[in-house]
């Protein structure tokens, strides 16, 4: 496609050019150390044994590389009472993370979709009185949200949590698609009606897969949300069916027994590599979305 | 089946602002009616009110005689070819031509045949497996309108469709679509603001401004008879020369004297100009004169109702075929198409010869005909 190339803009050259760029290479330098060494540190402690850990310095490279603690930190550390290690909860995280990430995204983008070319009376106003649900604390919502939970019956259930980050995650799909389908051409919409597709169809079969950036956005912002989401899950739900935030919060601060940093380590990689995946595979598919074709040259 | 279109006393409002003031139009079925005016004149508000992507205010649609005020836009048996093309940029070409036939359940076989007739009529038939993304701006512009030939709708519906091509390009694909109307005999609602574009394709013209038809003829009576300025100044290119001035009688003959013309310039009335009511002595009128019919002196075989003048040129703009010449009447700058030969220095004066049998007369206060 035609990208715009911006390195061969003309730059001032000279002594003091140089010197410039050589201490901004060397402050983006240290910034990257001070992100990269607690990553380092994690690493390098999950794969060492307890007795390494107690002898060296936390610096040290391992001497021997050891799963062991990984292994553990998966499937045999104790959460509270039960020892089956994090392999659970992580499993309640996903049952509750990918449901409650396509429905709000789905939802959102419907939202979007009508509130930009479907006009109605009081469109606008329905999109602030939406807008203003992203600027609502967690706090504020957690009695309500809880009593609501009870009423319907869904109180300590995932079920119960992938409503509850649904409906918390709408205000911001909604919005994330209001402003892509705000820049796609009425034309296209018109097109559609004029070809016989009516609300829906034209929603599944021509603006949705035009919205494969958004989508990507949406479920990258929403999936790093909800996994991460720790404050909801601990109100919402009651032990077996705690996401895994939780859960790594409970092998952690356990109060019995030897502190075992390379499991506590390794468990706290464990709970955070999805996001990490989701955002190297949607990533990929981000930049592709980008790059396909436009409407008009 | 081409069907024929009527408005009937047709209004619209956005909010407070009326965009089309009570349009009355009779299309017959297979005519090809363009609608030309200045941008903001509305004729792009009332094509999607005749495709039912705006909702009347008030007044009456009718295609092939049945109402369709209350009926959307895929149950009017029309297709439109936007200004924007608007392709489905994810669909394939293919995909593109016959999404409006997979939205009516057309079978298989029927659309196939329909996709390789007229991508072959278009000459897209090797592009079908690409992506909008992946055509020019001309090819582009041939999906547009194979989406919206397939289905052979009784009425065809085109927004500018020409607007985003380049001049060599759009002068190709105007003949097209004269070609296909030719072919096809389908009515055809055309709008545009090219009134070359209007001219050469339209079997009627509908003259817009500001929310109104000022005139609906076809091509030859829109260019020969103005019926007021508006129409007069927007068909023709360079425009219409305009000269003020004030009608005298002398020995039985009409003069109109332009206003503020130091020379002794006065054209005699003595074409069919000269020959209605009204013409009193004093009247305030303008004087039209194409610039084609005014020319060099003896340029042209000796006519009847010749007017011979000699007024300094200003500028000279050779186009190739024709020389224009600009000068001045009064203040009034104008316009005189001269043959390439005739030589003509900037500053120097040149004499003119002007058909008056071709002459325009409006009235200055009101701008109608005379």
């Amino acid at each position: 496609m035609r990208a715009r190339r911006t390195d061969g803009i003309v730059r001032a050259s000279g002594p003091g050019a140089r010197l410039l760029r050589v201490l901004l290479f060397v402050v983006l330098g240290l910034f990257c150390l001070y992100y990269l060494f607690p990553l380092f540190v994690m690493v390098s402690t999950s794969v060492k044994s307890l007795a390494e850990i107690r002898e060296g310095s936390f610096l040290a490279l391992p001497r021997a590389i050891s799963f062991e603690a990984w292994a553990k930190a998966w499937g045999s550390a104790c959460v509270g009472v039960r020892c089956d290690g994090l392999q659970p909860y992580f499993m309640n995280s996903v049952m509750m993370a990918v449901p409650a990430v396509l429905l709000s995204t789905l939802l959102g983008a419907l939202n979007g979709y009508a509130l930009t070319k479907w006009r109605f009376p009081g469109a606008d106003i329905i999109f602030a009185l939406m807008l203003f649900g992203a600027f609502i604390p967690f706090q504020v919502v957690l009695l309500p949200m809880a009593r609501t939970l009870g009423q319907l019956g869904l109180a300590g259930t995932v079920p119960g949590l992938i409503l509850v980050h649904t409906v918390y995650g709408l205000a911001f799909t909604t919005l994330f698609f209001r402003n892509f389908f705000i820049g796609v051409s009425d034309g296209i919409v018109n097109a559609a009606k004029v070809d016989g597709a009516g609300f829906f169809g034209i929603f599944f079969r021509i603006v949705l897969p035009m919205s494969l950036p958004a989508i990507v956005v949406t479920v990258i912002w929403q999936f790093t949300q909800i996994w991460n989401d720790f404050l909801f899950g601990v109100s919402f739900t009651v032990g077996d069916s705690n996401p895994v935030t939780v859960a790594l919060n409970n092998v952690v601060n356990t109060s019995t027994g030897v502190k075992e940093y390379n499991v506590d380590m390794a468990a706290a990689i464990i709970a955070g590599l999805p996001t990490l995946l989701v955002y190297v595979v949607a990533g990929a598919y981000f930049v592709r979305g980008l790059s396909a074709g436009a409407v008009k040259g | 089946m081409a069907s024929g279109i009527r408005l009937e006393n047709l209004r619209k409002s956005f909010g407070g602002t009326e965009v089309i003031k009570g349009v009355d139009l009779e299309i017959e079925p297979g005519e090809f009616v363009v609608l030309v005016g200045p941008s903001g004149c509305g004729k792009s508000t009332l094509l999607n009110l005749i495709a039912g992507l705006e909702t009347v205010s008030s007044g009456d649609i009718l295609i092939g005689g049945q109402n369709v005020n209350r009926v959307p836009p895929r149950d009017r048996d029309i297709a439109m070819v936007f200004q924007s093309y608007a392709l489905y940029p994810t669909r394939t070409v293919r995909a593109n031509i016959t999404f409006g036939m997979e939205t009516r359940r057309v079978p298989k076989d029927a659309q196939e045949a329909a996709l390789e007739e007229f991508s072959r009529l278009l000459q897209i038939d090797h592009l079908l497996d690409r992506k909008p993304g992946q055509l020019s701006g001309g090819q582009r512009q041939r999906v547009a309108m194979g989406r919206a030939l397939v289905r052979q709708p009784a009425v065809f519906l085109f927004d500018e469709p020409l607007s985003n091509l380049d001049a060599k390009l759009r002068i190709e694909m105007r003949t097209e679509i004269k070609k296909l109307h030719q072919r096809l005999g389908k009515t055809v609602v055309y709008v545009t603001h090219d009134q070359i574009e209007a001219m050469t394709l339209a079997t009627r013209i509908a003259v817009m401004d500001n929310g109104h038809i000022r005139q609906f003829a076809d091509p030859a009576t829109i260019y020969e008879s103005p019926v007021d300025l508006f129409v007069a100044g927007f068909m023709g290119s360079p425009p219409m020369n305009m000269i003020p001035g004030r009608l005298f009688h002398e020995n039985g003959q009409v003069f109109v004297l332009p206003r503020g013309a130091r020379e002794r310039i006065r054209f005699p009335l003595d074409g069919p100009a000269g020959q209605g009511e009204g013409l009193t002595d004093g009247r305030e009128v303008v004087l039209g004169l194409r610039p084609e019919t005014i020319f060099a002196a003896g340029a042209k075989l000796p006519g009847p109702n010749r007017y011979l003048f000699e007024a300094p040129v200003e500028v000279v703009e050779p186009t190739g075929p024709d020389t224009m010449l600009v000068f001045q009447i009064g203040d009034q700058d104008m316009v005189a198409r001269v043959r390439p030969e005739d030589v003509a220095t900037p500053g120097a004066a040149f004499r003119f010869e002007v058909d008056m049998g071709k002459a325009k007369l409006f009235d200055a206060g009101t701008g109608k005909a005379l």
